[in-house]
């Protein structure tokens, strides 16, 4: 469904990803995973065309989308919830379903969609009519979720979703991004927190210092003694 | 106490005039941090299209407003598209320098065609006074903060209710997040150019009216003072121009009515310093931290 073909992506002169390839077949969860640094965030930002590559190609669903600005390939059905949630903080948690669903022209299904994602989130459904930016981080990242989905992405691309999260909150928002793949979108998932990662993803990569090092289902990386040493603490 | 309510009456006429015209200079600081000096100059251009419409079509008071704003909202779209599109990766210096570029063009161009002279409107809305217990309403001032809190309302119900009002927000909290929605960037500041000059426009026509004369120079103070009261509500927020320019309105005709009229414009001054001193961010301005 998505497909990165050798990226090359430099900021000035600083070479990020090097000959990147990586495939996320439909309906799956496809996890990057790699320490701070190692270019993952670039990666996405590259997918959702807020960053040019230098070459390289990125095909959706067959399609070359390379050249293809970011709100075009919005339209095409990437969708991103970016790193560090990025909700609208002054507007309210109502407004910033609406901007989500900004391209949308059906107003009545997208009133009916973001009955939805109330019913998904019930917390958010209680604060609709409050800032967004008064929610705790949890909620917020709940919300920039819900906010993704309102477009009805083909494939929901996560920049650290457990970022800055409790424990607790960590683990469900991995619950909530695994029910939403088994609902049938397709996700690819940037993660730090590698254990959690791998035990919902279908395939991982992991990615050093701007090159895809390892790869394999989420399983056999998790098992396997370099990404254990690495990631997982031994 | 009859001479307090008599200049809180005029100070509420001229406030509400610069209040619209601060409301274009904080929504596009907001969306694209650009203290656009060529907004007094527009609000100029406003006055002489509704001089020409009133005086050769001749239009009466409500189509003349109307065309004076949607030739200057044409013209601010115009003005972004030309001007500061195209430097928009470039450093806000040279985009300010672009701006202070784009009015005196503006200034000069008009005087080149219709002369450094002041013209005058002709009487568009009946000159009727009433006298209410000793204070003394005028009938245009009346309808100029009328007309004035209608378009307010308006601008409130397309920012704070229409598609475009809510994008046009979400690109001023967070343009990366908004181009991730899917919305044009570009679009939303167009609309917010088109929509500050639209106001500067009707101001045009309103102070044409109030002061009956108007020159290809009489942008620049209102202008000035119109930005102060920007900075004053805090620049950015759509209700802090709408209060910082009534109260600069009453300031300015308090200073003129008890003190001396000389001293009006540098009490405005002098006050911006203040505000600068004790809240910087302005009354209901943001305050945010910046990364360094």
């Amino acid at each position: 469904m998505l497909e990165l073909k050798s990226l090359n992506v430099h900021y000035g002169v600083i070479h990020v990803l090097k000959d990147v390839s990586l495939t996320v077949g439909r309906g799956q969860i496809v996890t990057l995973i790699g320490a701070n640094g190692a270019g993952k965030t670039t990666a996405l930002r590259t997918i959702s065309g807020i960053k040019a590559p230098s070459s390289g190609s990125i095909i959706l669903d067959g399609q070359d989308i390379t050249k293809i600005p970011a709100p075009k390939r919005v339209v095409l059905g990437l969708s991103q919830v970016p790193e560090g949630r990025r909700i609208f903080a002054s507007m309210s948690v109502y407004e910033n379903l609406e901007l989500g669903a900004y391209l949308r022209k059906d107003t009545k299904a997208v009133k009916s969609d973001i009955q939805d994602v109330f019913a998904r989130f019930p917390i958010l459904g209680k604060r609709q009519k409050q800032p967004a930016g008064t929610l705790s981080g949890g909620e917020q990242q709940m919300l920039a979720i819900g906010r993704a989905l309102m477009l009805k992405p083909k494939i929901l691309l996560l920049d650290e979703p457990s970022m800055g999260l409790a424990p607790i909150l960590v683990n469900e928002i991995f619950d909530i991004i695994k029910n939403i793949n088994e609902q049938g979108t397709t996700v690819l998932l940037v993660e730090q927190n590698a254990s959690k990662a791998l035990a919902i993803a279908d395939i991982g990569y992991v990615l050093e210092t701007g090159t895809i090092v390892l790869s394999g289902t989420g399983a056999e990386l998790a098992a396997s003694d370099d990404v254990k040493k690495a990631y997982l603490g031994g | 106490m009859r001479m307090f309510l008599q200049q809180v009456v005029n100070g509420l006429s001229v406030g509400s005039i610069y209040a619209l015209i601060a409301l274009g200079y904080t929504m596009v600081y907001g969306i694209i941090k650009l203290i656009n000096f060529a907004h007094g100059d527009v609000y100029m251009l406003g006055a002489y299209i509704g001089y020409f419409a009133t005086v050769y079509l001749p239009l009466s008071f409500f189509p003349a407003l109307l065309l004076s704003m949607v030739s200057c909202a044409l013209l601010g779209a115009i003005i972004e598209r030309v001007a500061y599109r195209p430097l928009r990766q470039s450093p806000k210096i040279a985009v300010l320098i672009t701006a202070i570029g784009v009015s005196l063009l503006l200034e000069y161009t008009m005087m080149y065609f219709v002369g450094a002279g002041v013209r005058s409107y002709k009487a568009l809305l009946p000159t009727d006074t009433y006298n209410v217990g000793g204070v003394i309403f005028g009938f245009q001032q009346i309808a100029i903060i009328i007309t004035a809190i209608a378009l307010m309302a308006v601008l409130q119900f397309i920012v704070l209710k229409t598609k475009m009002g809510k994008a046009m927000r979400a690109v001023s909290i967070d343009a990366d997040a908004a181009q991730l929605m899917g919305i044009s960037v570009d679009r939303t500041i167009s609309f917010a150019f088109m929509l500050g000059s639209a106001l500067a426009g009707a101001a045009g026509v309103l102070v044409g009216i109030y002061y009956s004369s108007i020159n290809p120079l009489m942008g620049t103070m209102p202008g000035l003072k119109a930005f102060i009261a920007a900075v004053f509500g805090g620049i950015g927020s759509i209700p802090g121009a709408m209060v910082g320019g009534l109260a600069i309105g009453i300031l300015e005709t308090f200073v003129a009515g008890y003190g001396s009229s000389m001293y009006r414009d540098a009490a405005v001054f002098f006050f911006l310093i203040v505000i600068l001193l004790a809240m910087p961010g302005g009354l209901m301005g943001m305050k945010r931290t910046e990364k360094v």
